[in-house]
């Protein structure tokens, strides 16, 4: 029989309540994992990795050598979602993209937020992700950020808040779909035993919209996929998703500009492109509008964008609105845009070009957690409680010189899940990413990525950081 | 198709047929060595392999003076270099990796693992020695090739992954071939080439062709024979003319509007093969025609490119 133990003090368990029983939606897994041996969790967990390994579902890390790929560690543990608490988190979901959409829209057309000064003018011309190329340009449905991918963590209150808006080139949707290939193929007797919502039809939801979203005027569009090629460390989810959408994986160089349209170098000639579906950011696409050095983008391909000859997926732009300095703005949007109330709370967030917010962050950092407002992957960033006093000492310093480039939030004790560590199962901290797709509709496949943090007592999720993933089940009571 | 898609699964297909035919070269060098010889015949026949490989310099530079053992090793394990049977599957991994999109998933796989089984092999890490490996290898290639047969779609990814398996089949057999006759002054008739029968057995089963040979013949072995099975035989599936079936009617399914002229090369050569009968194609010697044989693909390799591939120098 399988125990659990350890104590995440304060934290919001997942699996189970205060005196120790699980919660219902828990239940029958807690009933099958009693009647587990230890022996075989670990037994599976080894399977699962030599499987991720043969079919080579890993991430190569910056600077390691070729073929040096690294797995990201998968948990057999199951995050569950019981189908109620999912719809609610939907509904805020798709309230909170639909108001980023229109801020971007409005930040690229008119400006309204910023004449209402309910986001300061100079944060968002100012910001080094907005792309003054795009003012005035009309992009099909008035769609900018196609694939969202918004992480939310739960507070020790149980309640979700969102923690970071991805609205660029969101990765992670093809470890959802391989690890719950993974939870059906390594335990089937599970599946039996729930009903756990299907994730499977993910591609065939983002082919549509990116089909939904080309040029005017084109019938049967060609969509591509556009990696910087296989040294990047997401290249196999591009690959993975080109496959199961059944649309061309391309390279930059596989790609030119010829009489303001797109082509692909084929074996047959040049063949028309009407969407692209990039996992490249802004700054590469184009190296005559963009970075010149840019060897992975397309020549031209602005000129073609915005003459509306071509799509392109995540819009150019996009940057703007998931930035941290954005980010506390987020519900003021949704009471501009829509006239709502949010119904996802973000976590309270001191602004440090603020000086009462700087002044007050400054006095309390060992309590906090501060992150540099264009840092990515978990880097650039402070966390108070687990910082040494050196640590704490460089950061205000830096925080003094460049108080601009900085929020701080309250230590969130995110919510726990039993993980298999080494030695046991163990709570865990973890977060979850959702994927929102926008198209003529907004979906979102039920669930999304559970990252894990699995060092104990780490907050970090990352998986350049040590993080791991889990399959993420909505459960049908 | 992409044309870079087109040259990795070109490429990748014809890594792993180099290594299979590596390992079946390996093979037959390593029964031959258990018979009794001369140990300067030995690096004699070492060196012609190594030279026919373009890697002798390197070898030597390495390990200096011939010795079977370190070659066989340097051709098998070596990563430092680009031509052993593991350096090969890397690179056949590689390729496949730049098109997991375009291949079903159990290639990728199957590619992918033999690609990391093939890092644990270490000279002298199996007890049965290199002999072990050498079969591991022509598993893995007949696996492989099992899984593209089974199911990959017969589409232009498909005709591209063949292109390139037969190319590179029809160069290996002709190699071993060449590499089989006295190197010495040309011979009045293959028949009188060598009366080392055995050696000629040993071409005849690293090819798989030893049971074919006693089919299709029913008699002794004899060099004009093999010869003609290897070069002429419609059906036997390592024949220089099967191969050339392959390779042509592959070019006439991916035919586009610049490479009539590729196709009619590989026409004419296939054409040949067909009608052609061995003492006219070998008139000016065996050793002669399988030279110009070899010649004529390497042109054809090179049309490839520039036709359908990516383009050299673009």
């Amino acid at each position: 029989m399988v125990r659990l133990w350890g104590d995440m003090g304060a934290a919001f368990n997942e699996m189970q309540l205060p005196d120790g029983s699980y919660r219902p939606h828990y239940a029958r897994y807690a009933e099958w994992l009693a009647e587990q041996a230890e022996e075989r969790l670990s037994r599976k967990r080894a399977e699962a990795d030599s499987l991720f390994h043969r079919v080579g579902i890993t991430f190569a890390i910056d600077g390691e050598h070729e073929g040096m790929e690294r797995l990201i560690p998968f948990d057999v543990m199951p995050r569950v979602v019981p189908i109620d608490e999912w719809r609610a988190l939907e509904k805020g979901l798709k309230q909170r993209v639909r108001a980023l959409n229109a801020f971007i829209h409005d930040i690229y057309h008119e400006q309204d937020i910023l004449r209402a000064k309910r986001v300061p003018a100079e944060q968002v011309l100012g910001n080094a992700q907005y792309r003054p190329e795009m003012q005035g340009i009309e992009v099909p449905g008035g769609i900018y950020a196609h694939v969202a991918g918004i992480d939310v963590v739960r507070s020790d209150s149980g309640g979700f808040h969102v923690l970071e808006d991805n609205l660029r080139v969101p990765s992670g949707v093809s470890y959802m779909l391989e690890n719950r290939k993974m939870m059906m193929r390594l335990f089937p007797e599970l599946f039996a035993r729930h009903s756990i919502a299907p994730v499977e039809q993910y591609p065939d939801q983002l082919l549509e919209n990116l089909r939904s979203v080309a040029p005017i005027g084109v019938d049967a569009p060609t969509v591509v996929l556009l990696t910087p090629g296989a040294q990047n460390s997401a290249y196999f989810e591009h690959a993975f998703l080109a496959q199961q959408m059944g649309i061309e994986l391309v390279e930059g160089q596989d790609l030119f500009v010829h009489d303001d349209a797109v082509y692909m170098r084929t074996t047959r000639g040049p063949r028309r492109v009407d969407v692209i579906y990039r996992r490249l950011d802004d700054d590469f696409l184009d190296p005559l509008a963009f970075r010149p050095d840019s060897m992975l983008g397309v020549p031209g391909l602005l000129s073609v964008y915005r003459a509306g000859r071509v799509t392109v997926a995540n819009a150019i732009g996009t940057g703007v609105a998931d930035d941290k300095s954005i980010y506390p703005y987020v519900p003021d949007m949704i009471r501009f845009y829509l006239g709502e109330e949010p119904l996802i709370a973000n976590v309270p967030t001191w602004i440090l070009r603020r000086p009462d917010d700087c002044e007050y962050v400054l006095a309390n950092l060992a309590k906090l957690v501060v992150k540099e407002v264009h840092g990515a992957g978990g880097y650039g960033m402070l966390i108070g409680p687990a910082a040494t006093r050196a640590e704490l000492d460089e950061f205000r310093a830096r925080i003094r010189a460049r108080p601009e480039s900085y929020v701080a939030q309250p230590t969130i004790a995110l919510s726990t899940c039993p993980t298999f560590v080494e030695a046991s199962l163990a709570p865990r901290h973890v977060d979850l990413r959702p994927f929102v797709l926008s198209g003529a509709d907004i979906t979102i496949v039920p669930g999304g990525l559970t990252r894990v943090a699995l060092r104990e007592g780490s907050l970090v999720v990352n998986s350049s950081q040590g993080g791991g993933t889990k399959d993420t089940w909505v459960l049908n009571t | 198709m992409l044309s870079r898609t087109a040259d990795h699964l070109y490429w990748m297909s014809r890594s792993i047929e180099r290594a299979e035919n590596l390992a079946r070269m390996l093979d037959a060098r390593y029964r031959h060595e258990l018979l009794p010889h001369a140990p300067e015949v030995l690096v004699r026949d070492w060196e012609a392999m190594l030279n026919a490989l373009g890697l002798l310099s390197a070898y030597e530079s390495k390990h200096g003076a011939i010795e079977p053992r370190a070659a066989f090793e340097f051709l098998c394990f070596d990563r430092e270099h680009a031509g052993s049977i593991v350096s090969v599957l890397r690179q056949a991994r590689e390729n496949a990796r730049a098109v997991r999109g375009s291949i079903t998933s159990e290639m990728w796989e199957t590619i992918n693992a033999t690609w990391l089984e093939a890092r644990r092999y270490r000279a002298g890490s199996t007890e049965g020695g290199v002999g072990d490996f050498l079969e591991w290898v022509k598993d893995r290639s007949n696996l492989w090739r099992g899984v593209t047969l089974g199911t990959m779609l017969r589409d232009e990814a498909f005709r591209f992954t063949r292109i390139g398996t037969f190319l590179e089949r029809a160069d290996a057999t002709a190699r071993m071939l060449l590499a089989r006759l006295p190197s010495s002054i040309e011979p009045p008739s293959v028949d009188a080439a060598s009366a080392d029968l055995n050696a000629w057995t040993i071409l005849l089963r690293s090819l798989s062709a030893f049971e074919v040979y006693r089919k299709v013949y029913r008699d002794a072995v004899t060099p004009w024979r093999v010869t003609e099975l290897l070069v002429l035989h419609a059906e036997l599936p390592r024949s220089l003319r099967r191969s050339m079936n392959e390779l042509h009617s592959g070019l006439a399914a991916v035919a586009n509007e610049q490479s009539r002229e590729t196709e009619r090369r590989a026409g004419e050569l296939q054409a040949q093969l067909h009608f052609g009968r061995l003492d006219d194609l070998t008139r000016t010697g065996t050793q002669r025609f399988l030279v110009s044989f070899l010649a004529r693909l390497n042109d054809l390799a090179d049309r490839i490119a520039q036709d359908f591939l990516v383009p050299v120098g673009e």
